[in-house]
């Protein structure tokens, strides 16, 4: 490679122009790799009530583990099988103690009004997170392939097509649910959480109502 | 509004004060491995609930009466699916929210031919007795009006008969006792549950029919009230065993439970219980989702001070005292 050649690769000032130098610049002005894994945090930032988003995040990882073992031995394998029992009992705790680590974040979130300081967005994505979630238990109800699932495919089509919905999302059609639920929203959730993650350590932690105590509120 | 302003500006700007360290790839990481193991000891203690599937074969073994009569209800068009409207079928126009008739407008995208689907097609790919055959050909020439009025005379008498058979009066039904006793045999053989499914096809994961011809009938009804599922004890919310269910609906089934809703079919809701009951629970959800943005909700969390315990121990090394 001659010198003339090295020079012409050479970025200049027009590159900042292109879209991936545009990007980059974008993502390293809003979130520079310190706000992405900060090792301080503010003071305030001191009360149990924090670790729920992380214990959700950690029983969405033990879903997602333990679901991909199911699908690969099929919906009906923990019917007959005692090892397929316990990774189906795996699936079910992870789901139980991920909507209660959700719940208990949901609300102490919302008693801190955390949407205060610009920080509309990421209580929206942690909302649709939420709406993501029940729709993904839901349908994971759906297809036990068990009684539970006969009665609950029964009751809820009522509720579906009594607006619509049911037109096109068919509780008794266990191939369509069973799509939705392994293939879609567990897709559709992981990335509203990145945004919503995103979103948490761009923005940091919202301060105390109180910290401001020289301004009226 | 100028002291307002300041504040959203103390909230949004970065935070100048105190810090503490914090490790978030350790932290992450004890997260991970003390929920895998909680999850792992509950698993291990408590299981998973898992009650068996309901088969047509057990419906007609177990309660054979009341399969049979539901069958009659199909050929007569009486069933419930048989009037359910869309998306199945256009003998209803559904559920309405006042103007909205959302249920008619999306279609009929699922049809079903109830006495067709349900009770025809799976005897005619059924082997059957030269008498079966020979009833199955008589329906299959009569014309619809024909049909309806032997299924029906039939239903009306099997109602009157509270629902046995065979205490039923008799009368002209043509052959239809035939082909409602040949559809409880072939249900009992376990023929019907695939017949059902795939409709003499190889593929199939649709079990529409299935489950419409269940909630037709006695079986899968009985079996929810037993196990304590059905919608006024807070429904699908619950869970078989002693196991929990889907608490995160209680938004949704808790209108069940409460007036006016509780008491379905009755004024001022009528049938469209099901119907208002997802637009409030809409409407709910959208008010939580956007509570940032609608005056006076978002100011919940400052009037009453739950806060004051989150961030006590910072409240108190700050000597911040309450804001009105």
């Amino acid at each position: 490679m001659t010198t003339q050649n090295l020079e012409s690769e050479t970025p200049t000032p027009e590159d900042s122009k292109m879209w991936t130098a545009r990007l980059r610049n974008a993502w390293q002005r809003n979130l520079p790799i310190d706000k992405l894994l900060p090792d301080t945090q503010p003071a305030y930032v001191a009360s149990w009530i924090y670790v729920f988003g992380v214990l959700t995040i950690a029983a969405f990882v033990d879903i997602l583990i333990s679901g991909l073992i199911l699908a690969f031995a099929g919906p009906a394998w923990y019917h007959t099988s005692s090892l397929g029992l316990f990774v189906n009992s795996l699936h079910f705790w992870g789901v139980q103690l991920f909507f209660v680590f959700m719940v208990v974040h949901l609300w102490g979130k919302f008693w801190m009004a955390a949407w205060r300081g610009r920080r509309t967005a990421t209580w929206i994505t942690g909302m649709v997170a939420f709406l993501a979630s029940i729709g993904t238990a839901f349908t994971g109800y759906l297809i036990q392939t068990n009684f539970d699932a006969q009665w609950i495919a029964f009751e809820a089509k009522d509720g579906f097509n009594a607006v619509g919905i049911g037109a096109f999302f068919t509780p008794t059609n266990i191939g369509q649910i069973m799509l939705i639920h392994v293939a879609l929203l567990p897709l559709v959730l992981g990335v509203i959480t990145v945004m919503h993650v995103l979103l948490v350590r761009k923005h940091g932690v919202v301060p105390p109502i109180d910290a401001l105590p020289e301004i009226e509120a | 509004m100028k002291s307002q302003t300041a504040k959203q500006a103390f909230d949004a700007a970065p935070w100048t004060g105190r810090v503490r360290k914090y490790d978030i790839v350790k932290e992450a990481t004890i997260a991970v491995v003390i929920v895998s193991m909680l999850v792992v000891l509950l698993s291990l203690i408590f299981s998973s609930p898992d009650d068996k599937q309901l088969t047509f074969r057990d419906w007609a073994k177990t309660n054979p009466t009341n399969f049979y009569a539901t069958t009659v209800q199909e050929l007569a068009g009486t069933s419930e699916s048989a009037g359910y409207g869309p998306p199945y079928n256009n003998a209803s126009a559904g559920l309405n929210v006042g103007p909205l008739w959302l249920q008619k407008w999306a279609g009929v995208t699922h049809p079903v031919d109830v006495p067709n689907d349900l009770v025809i097609t799976p005897l005619t790919l059924s082997v059957l007795s030269a008498r079966e055959a020979s009833a199955l050909a008589t329906w299959k020439a009569a014309t619809p009006d024909q049909q309806t009025t032997w299924a029906t005379a039939y239903d009306t008498a099997i109602g009157d008969a509270d629902g046995n058979y065979t205490a039923a009066a008799p009368g002209d039904y043509g052959p239809v006792p035939v082909l409602a006793n040949a559809l409880t045999n072939v249900a009992a053989q376990g023929s019907l549950d695939a017949l059902l499914l795939a409709g003499g096809n190889f593929y199939s994961t649709d079990n529409t029919k299935q489950i419409l011809f269940f909630g037709d009938g006695a079986y899968l009804d009985d079996a929810a009230t037993a196990a304590n599922l059905q919608g006024n004890t807070w429904g699908m919310m619950n869970e078989t065993g002693r196991y929990p269910g889907q608490a995160w609906l209680w938004l949704y089934s808790i209108w069940y439970q409460i007036p006016p809703f509780i008491n379905e079919e009755s004024a001022p809701f009528g049938s469209n219980a099901d119907a208002y009951i997802m637009f409030v629970v809409l409407g709910l959800t959208a008010g939580l989702m956007f509570a940032p943005l609608i005056p006076g909700l978002r100011s919940i969390p400052r009037v009453i001070p739950l806060h004051r315990k989150i961030w006590k121990s910072y409240y108190s090394e700050e000597n911040i005292k309450r804001r009105k």
